[in-house]
């Protein structure tokens, strides 16, 4: 096979791997957070029996709307597919299309599928659904300024925002790991899939009050098979973030680093091992910070900014 | 950095520097009085852990002291005395009132922290021979900036004590990258300050409790005669 066949091969298995294990990782964090809220909870892998269950109903669409309400669920479906052909998730070494774009494009990639869903939402006249879209833009235009300086002090330290010379960089020695500027961005970008998500700010992620919610009153319109593709959206924009967080920022080892079949497998599990401590801490955040009231989040971001700010400053006097 | 120096332990005492900055910030920006004491004890943590790195970067056993000491002192004592003294203020209090909003004091801190970075520069200048100098010494003065912002702004005795804690680490911080030879004495000398230091703030809280049913200190205009 020549190496081009290669890459692509690999690139698939990739897509698979989000594919099939996103909705996992979601079950598995549900689980656990019930687990420590004291309730037995349901199976981790509930996510895929909704899923399925879903793509086996009838979809209802309203009169009202136009092709935009058809429309994103799909965007939402492709852009986390998109973002894992250009992120380490399974190898170490860059794949065909992993100088198609860096971390900035895997930001941008997944705000059109934010966006699309936002216009969805508004789409429908249904009330909830623009309290949700509203909401959702008013902390994801928070996120953004701290997003850029995510990436700024990212490449500051690694020199590059491609995610695999990212990965390169920290896996190359313990003195770049341990980097002050390293670690203060790694917590200025848990900080920020906390907000991004939807898992401090006012949101319960389980709950059922439409007024509480923020992102997830967008979906409500949503039936059959269009729900079923923005429930997986979701859980894999999750795992994205996750891979983004786990492969670039703190622990970029464990990856393939030969093209040999037997290698990639191998990093399936220990990647997935990964996860689930990221799913534990996710889960112990969520369930033991107390929900912050709606307009307290940009005290949240704010914090996360000034993170990054140090971050950069923390190079620009050239202090480490 | 002098030879001789591990890279690891310089690598290792930057990560612990900036979870410092970090828990001050946290002191800084907290709404609830138990989160603020716990970032607090996570401060004095990081101040432990970048005595025992120092300890071993520069193989001074007195380092060990300090860290035993301010582990015990910040870490064990500090919260215990608090809760003693002044336990229904903090676990029962949620939010503390603050002079600025919190997005002005987060700005303020950033700003506290460029001018820490700025004003330690001709001091690590100052001090040749001190590999650890240059991330210990504007950390902790930025640690020490950050206390007295809290003091200035916060209303609340306890919270404003926390203030002051974090200055008293933030000097401890900055100097042990430089005085590693301290004897022990003086050392637990400088220590047994803090738990005293709790214990007065904290029977003063206590009693400014009994008397007027607050403690939120920047709303009194006078303290009352108990009748």
């Amino acid at each position: 096979m020549s190496p081009l066949v290669t890459h692509l091969l690999i690139n698939l298995v990739q897509v698979f791997f989000l594919l099939i294990f996103a909705p996992l990782l979601e079950g598995v964090i549900k689980r656990l957070e019930e687990i420590i809220q004291g309730k037995r909870g349901p199976s981790i892998f509930q996510p895929y029996f909704d899923i399925l269950k879903l793509f086996g109903k009838n979809e209802v669409v309203s009169e009202e709307t136009t092709w935009v309400f058809r429309f994103a669920p799909l965007i939402n479906f492709v852009m986390p597919i998109f973002v894992a052909l250009l992120i380490p998730a399974l190898t170490a070494y860059p794949l065909f299309f992993a100088f198609m774009g860096d971390m900035v494009a895997v930001g941008f990639l997944m705000a059109i599928g934010g966006f699309f869903a936002a216009l969805a939402a508004m789409d429908t006249g249904n009330v909830y659904g623009p309290v949700g879209a509203s909401r959702t833009r008013m902390v994801g235009f928070l996120a953004e300024p701290v997003f850029m300086m995510v990436f700024f002090s990212v490449s500051y330290v690694a020199n590059s925002t491609i995610p695999y010379i990212v990965n390169a960089t920290w896996a190359a020695s313990w003195a770049n790991m341990l980097q002050p500027a390293h670690l203060l961005v790694v917590i200025a970008f848990l900080l920020l899939i906390l907000a991004d998500e939807g898992r401090i700010p006012v949101d319960s992620a389980a709950g059922k009050v439409e007024i509480a919610m923020i992102g997830h009153s967008k979906g409500l319109e949503y039936s059959g098979t269009g729900a079923a593709l923005m429930k997986w959206a979701g859980t894999m924009k999750l795992m994205v973030l996750a891979i983004v967080f786990l492969n670039v920022l703190i622990t970029p080892w464990g990856l393939a680093t030969t093209t040999q079949w037997g290698d990639i497998f191998l990093a399936i599990p220990r990647v997935l091992g990964k996860m689930l401590f990221f799913a534990v801490g996710l889960a112990v955040i969520e369930t033991s910070l107390a929900k912050l009231r709606l307009f307290r989040i940009s005290e949240f971001l704010a914090t996360a900014f000034v993170i990054c700010l140090f971050a950069m400053s923390i190079r620009l006097v050239g202090i480490a | 950095m002098t030879p001789g120096t591990p890279e690891l332990a310089l690598a290792l005492d930057g990560s612990i520097a900036a979870l410092f900055v970090v828990f001050g910030l946290g002191v800084v920006v907290t709404r609830q009085m138990l989160g603020t004491l716990y970032l607090f004890m996570l401060h004095a943590a990081a101040l432990t852990a970048s005595a025992i790195v120092l300890a071993i970067g520069l193989g001074s056993p007195h380092l060990v002291w300090v860290a035993v000491i301010t582990f015990t002192t910040k870490v064990v004592a500090v919260p215990l005395v608090l809760r003693w003294a002044a336990g229904a203020e903090i676990y029962e209090r949620r939010e503390v009132d603050q002079v600025l909003t919190i997005p002005m004091s987060v700005l303020i801190a950033a700003v506290l922290a460029l001018i820490a970075w700025v004003a330690a520069d001709p001091l690590v200048q100052a001090v040749p021979g001190h590999p650890f100098a240059a991330i210990n010494l504007p950390t902790g003065i930025m640690s020490i900036l950050f206390g007295a912002f809290t003091v200035a702004v916060r209303r609340e005795g306890v919270a404003q004590l926390m203030g002051l804690l974090i200055m008293e680490s933030g000097a401890f911080f900055a100097s042990i990258s430089i005085v590693s030879h301290l004897s022990v004495i003086a050392e637990i000398a400088a220590a047994v300050d803090v738990p005293i230091a709790a214990l007065v703030i904290g029977l003063l809280i206590r009693s400014i409790h009994r008397v007027t049913g607050i403690t939120r200190v920047g709303l009194l205009a006078e303290l009352r005669e108990r009748h």
